[in-house]
């Protein structure tokens, strides 16, 4: 490239003894954002380590393989939580087919197939709403329809759909998060070989999002199953001696049990509520793990 | 595979001759004052071509003329842009594309695309090529096996992929991406391959490498090339259109165009004074 004839000398905006006052000024602050950021990290994590070293000093002697596979009792030494994980185990078993077909299905519909126009988008608009409201509010959805209305009574399915419909906003937000981030191209790829519009969504829309789909179920999965409030309104039951036996058994679940446990008195129904809080936060833990491990292994780059 | 590529070609010939037994034999496509809006913008304007069997037509012009939206007509793609309203005719084989009973889904399995960036599915080499055959049916493992290597054949990519069939697309690189994506529109046993500028993201040798790719794939295939490359249209082409603001300015045998312009503003685009 020829070099352009002489130029103009210009005049300087940027005055060079000006900048180098100013830098030093600009480092300071420059420092001290950080560390504010890094309170901020610390903060979150102080308190969490201080919560579980809490939970596990009261809880860990309490753990045992009876505490696993005992009913609860009114004696502390014989007291064990096997109603209520076997309860929280069936509870995830109903919920993850429900809000996987309701809830992708629903993503794939307004992403897919709905015209944008003003009712999807109002439509969008209020399921992120219910997303954010609060988990009693379905608990009463669920006892006026499930238990009285549809006649499920206090039971395990009543329960299930409660908690199912309280994740679904948050499914289908997810979903479609998931399903938007496929590029075009893929869709105009399979159209232009001739498959119709199901075929491109079930066998190229659907597997590339598939990984933030699952694990948008799995989030809100783990986050159903440390519910409280809907299932005490369900009418969950708070002692119960056996595992539920079908799907409309009366049932109990972890937090219900934990619950219970810290409503008494005794100092050793502290300590198995400790231990049942161990127990919860393993499986959260877990679930939250595979999400992770799901989302690094199969996210594809385009 | 042979019988089932001539019952396809004699049920066409069925469908012409049943038709429109007027229709010039060796025409693919007729287009026929065709007029196309996104919304208010009015983007191609009374668009007349008679496109040649087993020939390569280039469609230059400069960007934002409806080269694109036209190719893309031809396939129907263009309908995907909700606010999109045609009118005129387009025969394909002497068929109106926009007819009723014309489904997309026919249109696009006898006329191929290929897109401007190479769009292969996150899926392994294989199965980008298998999806059409399998989209429309095909499951036996033999005969997909058979098509999948036909293609990459065609496409000139065989001897690159043959060891790594089961690899993702992903890891090749943009020119054998682009190979890979003619190969998979092989599969579906195209009469005709539509390609919207394909070598505008490759570099220059795997730009060489479409290009002869087209000059092999002329003889079996009618092709449609959109190219903002003039070089490339001059190289590669039998006829060439030239669009401008929506309009065909000339349309002609390419050495007439390129040597011997009867239009003021091709013989302006091609000398570059423009575009």
């Amino acid at each position: 490239m020829a070099l352009p004839e002489k130029q103009p000398v210009q005049k300087k905006f940027i005055d060079p003894v000006a900048v180098k006052k100013s830098i030093g000024q600009r480092l300071v602050v420059n420092n001290v954002t950080k560390v504010i950021f890094l309170i901020g990290l610390l903060f979150g994590l102080v308190v969490l380590g201080i919560l579980l070293f809490g939970v596990i000093r009261d809880g860990a002697a309490w753990l045992s393989l009876d505490f696993l596979l005992n009913a609860p009792s009114r004696r502390p030494a014989n007291a064990g939580i096997y109603p209520a994980l076997m309860g929280t185990i069936f509870l995830m078993l109903l919920i993850i087919p429900m809000i996987f077909i309701i809830g992708v299905g629903a993503a794939i519909y307004l992403e897919e197939y709905a015209k944008r126009g003003r009712m999807t988008s109002f439509i969008e608009v209020n399921i992120s709403n219910l997303a954010g409201v609060p988990s009693i509010v379905f608990g009463l959805l669920g006892l006026t329809f499930f238990v009285r209305n549809m006649g499920f009574g206090s039971t395990l399915i009543a329960g299930a759909l409660t908690l199912a419909l309280m994740s679904l906003p948050v499914v289908i937000v997810s979903s479609q998060e998931a399903i938007r981030s496929v590029p075009q191209a893929m869709r105009h790829a399979s159209l232009a070989l001739g498959a119709s519009k199901w075929q491109t969504t079930f066998k190229v829309v659907l597997p590339a999002s598939l990984p933030g789909v699952i694990t948008g179920i799995i989030l809100a999965v783990s986050r159903a199953i440390g519910e409280t409030a809907p299932l005490i309104m369900v009418g969950a039951a708070i002692f119960i001696a056996r595992a539920p036996e079908g799907l409309f058994s009366e049932f109990t679940a972890l937090p219900i049990q934990i619950y219970n446990w810290t409503s008494r008195p005794q100092a050793d129904f502290q300590g198995l509520a400790a231990a049942g809080i161990l127990i919860l936060m393993v499986i959260l833990l877990t679930m939250n793990s595979l999400a992770i491990w799901i989302r690094n292994r199969f996210s594809k780059r385009y | 595979m042979d019988t089932k590529l001539t019952t396809k070609t004699a049920e066409k010939e069925g469908a012409t001759i049943m038709n429109q037994p007027v229709a010039a034999q060796d025409s693919v496509y007729r287009v026929d004052n065709l007029n196309l809006w996104y919304g208010d913008d009015h983007a191609l304007k009374d668009v007349n071509l008679d496109i040649k069997q087993n020939e390569v037509t280039a469609i230059i012009g400069p960007s934002g003329c409806g080269k694109s939206t036209f190719i893309k007509t031809l396939n129907r793609m263009v309908e995907l842009v909700p606010i999109v309203r045609t009118n005129g005719v387009i025969e394909y084989n002497g068929r109106n594309i926009f007819d009723k009973e014309y489904e997309v889904e026919e249109l696009r399995t006898s006329v191929g695309m290929v897109f401007q960036q190479p769009n292969p599915f996150p899926k392994s080499i294989y199965d980008n090529i298998a999806y059409g055959p399998r989209v429309h049916g095909v499951k036996n493992k033999k005969i997909l096996d058979e098509i999948v290597e036909r293609s990459l054949r065609g496409a000139a990519i065989w001897d690159e992929v043959k060891d790594r069939l089961n690899e993702n697309a992903y890891g090749l690189s943009g020119g054998q991406q682009q190979r890979l994506c003619i190969a998979r529109c092989l599969a579906i046993e195209p009469d005709v391959i539509l390609m919207d500028e394909p070598t505008s993201a490759l570099d220059p040798i795997s730009t060489l490498k479409v290009e002869e790719l087209v000059q092999d794939l002329k003889k079996d295939y009618s092709i449609i090339i959109v190219t903002h490359n003039m070089q490339q249209a001059a190289r590669v082409s039998d006829k060439t259109a030239f669009f401008l603001n929506g309009e065909v300015v000339e349309f002609d045998q390419t050495d007439r165009i390129f040597s011997n312009p009867s239009d003021k503003r091709t013989e302006d685009y091609i000398s570059g004074r423009f575009g």
